[in-house]
């Protein structure tokens, strides 16, 4: 038995090697193929595209790593959206008590799916394919159907404003990705995350409180999604009740291309970050050399299997 | 000798299925008990309750001279009283480290920029590897994932993490169903040197001659009750097995 050297090369940050070299290796491609993808303003481009379902990526790696499902992350996208914009607009409140609210919409939702999964013991995919379509009714309801516009400066300048030429919703992303990567990997948190995911009996047994940790993982993935709402609506200044259909397969494809075990126990947020990167270099690049987007989809689809299959070959590989 | 363990009267019932009719033994520092029983004689449900993953109905259980107290009494709360077992299955999450496995539930932190609790990774393994050392087991690496080791190494592993925080009891479910021959008697010799400690062992097992080997006394579940409780030295293999069956 030996050290594998995907873990030796990357071993601080435990990040497969797999990824990285697939990253690399498509973007190299896309630096000859396609016209003007070498440039600084096409790199944040990339990054700006990803933000969105890179903050809900970061929330299903979470939730995955436990062994656990979120299918309702774009419907609570959308809700925190409308929340806040409600808030702020029709009732002219203060900007940061549409940001609370919304945030507190996503938690609060959240809540709600970890309280049927780990105290009532309905399963997550039901749980969540439920509140999948009871909170896209919600932000329907709650914006009588309509997008709101005109959210507050302060509010619009967090999705369209630059610090240091770099658009806000990439600060945003990449210091949650920094703040989550070392949560999951070096607290309590983020150990007792991956442990129940791996062996939940073996959570108990040594005195993990398993449903209080299920229900604030839900929290922290709806609370994502409320911040990745936000995020939206504001790039786009308007709180749209249909923003985010089926964003949670994009976060989940873009976690699983990243290394996370669909069905628990392994997982890093770093990982996520390269599947978010993959899927967006490649949509980014298919644009660029003017590739319908039909194909587009094709691709990640076909991108996601094999990124599968190639883990698949490597476990039996190991073990 | 001082009693560490005392129930009286355990009662649990599974909807309709009575499980546990009225539990009673006592248990002394440094005494190897042995559990015997036939399959759904009660023996896993009582562990469970003494290690706080079931309450219990009625009846009471004394440890360390203070009433445990259900149905407040949860494994955190179990190991910090210095009560740990090993499960049959070992509960081990088996893509997460040695060191990890250890010090499930346990992790040592340090505060990174001053505030923020992180988990001490170095002291972990370091503290891992010395106590698989302690145990007189070879494992390549503290750092692999404990499902690419073999049986025996994973169960080293799940005995380490038994033992690293100062037990009072340690409950072993069937320890030796699953080794070889060598490894068998290993883990004999641990039971005996535990009890050297002045460490109470309870065995779970259904090979007799094990507990025959090393128990200071028998006990026999039979139905959810106890229908024999005998020093070892004073009975006899048939005479256990009559009690499990039934046939006295």
């Amino acid at each position: 038995m030996q050290t594998p050297l995907t873990s030796r090369v990357f071993s601080g940050l435990n990040v497969r090697l797999e990824s990285v070299l697939v990253l690399l290796g498509l973007a190299l491609a896309m630096a000859i193929f396609a016209p003007d993808f070498l440039s600084l303003s096409n790199f944040l481009n990339i990054l700006l595209a990803t933000a969105v379902i890179g903050v809900l990526a970061i929330a299903a790696t979470f939730v995955l790593c436990a062994a656990g499902l979120d299918l309702s992350l774009g419907s609570v996208l959308a809700v925190a959206g409308v929340v806040s914009g409600v808030l702020c607009v029709n009732l002219g409140l203060p900007w940061f008590l549409g940001l609370l609210g919304g945030l507190l919409a996503g938690g609060l939702l959240g809540a709600v799916n970890g309280l049927l999964i780990a105290r009532a013991g309905i399963p997550a995919f039901i749980v969540t394919l439920g509140m999948l379509s009871v909170a896209r009714g919600l932000a329907l309801i709650i914006s009588d159907g309509k997008p709101v516009y005109g959210l507050p400066p302060v509010i619009t300048f967090l999705g369209q404003g630059r610090f240091l030429g770099v658009p806000m919703p990439v600060w945003i992303f990449l210091a949650l990705v920094v703040v989550f990567h070392l949560i999951l990997s070096r607290t309590r948190f983020g150990r007792y995350t991956l442990v129940i995911g791996d062996n939940e009996m073996a959570a108990r047994v040594t005195g993990i409180d398993v449903p209080a940790h299920k229900i604030r993982l839900y929290v922290l993935s709806g609370t994502l999604a409320g911040l990745a709402g936000l995020l939206f609506a504001a790039r786009v200044n308007a709180a749209d009740p249909t923003a985010g259909v089926s964003y949670e397969l994009s976060a989940i494809t873009a976690a699983v291309i990243g290394g996370t075990n669909l069905f628990g126990g392994r997982g890093t947020v770093i990982g996520t970050l390269i599947g978010a990167l993959i899927m967006g270099i490649l949509q980014n690049g298919l644009n660029l050399m003017a590739v319908p987007s039909f194909y587009q989809q094709v691709a990640i689809g076909t991108i996601l299997v094999l990124a599968v299959w190639l883990d698949r070959v490597r476990d039996r590989r190991r073990v | 000798m001082s009693t560490l363990l005392e129930l009286h009267n355990v009662t649990k019932r599974f909807g309709p299925v009575e499980v546990l009719k009225g539990v009673s033994f006592s248990l002394e520092a440094g005494e190897i008990l042995g559990l015997l029983g036939d399959n759904g004689a009660g023996k896993s449900t009582l562990m469970k309750i003494i290690t706080g993953i079931y309450s219990l109905e009625g009846g009471e259980i004394i440890f360390s001279g203070k009433p445990i107290p259900y149905p407040q009494h949860n494994p955190r709360e179990a190991r910090a009283l210095g009560i740990e077992m090993i499960y049959q299955d070992l509960a081990l999450a088996k893509q997460q480290d040695v060191a990890a496995n250890i010090f499930l539930g346990q992790e040592p932190t340090y505060r990174f920029l001053g505030f923020w609790p992180m988990i001490d990774k170095a002291k972990m393994e370091t503290a891992a590897q010395a106590a698989i050392a302690r145990l007189g087991a070879r494992i390549p690496s503290v750092k692999y994932p404990v499902g690419q080791l073999s049986g025996g190494q994973q169960q080293s592993v799940a005995i380490a993490r038994a033992l690293t925080f100062n037990p009072k009891l340690v409950i072993m479910d069937e320890p030796t169903a699953a080794l070889a021959v060598r490894e068998v008697e290993h883990v004999l010799d641990l039971a005996r040197e535990l009890k050297r400690q002045g460490i109470s062992v309870i065995l779970i097992s259904h090979r007799l001659p094990d507990v025959f080997a090393v128990s200071d006394r028998i006990i026999v579940l039979r139905q959810g009750t106890v229908v024999a409780d005998e020093h070892t030295a004073q009975t006899s293999m048939n005479n256990v097995v009559a009690h499990i069956v039934g046939a006295h």
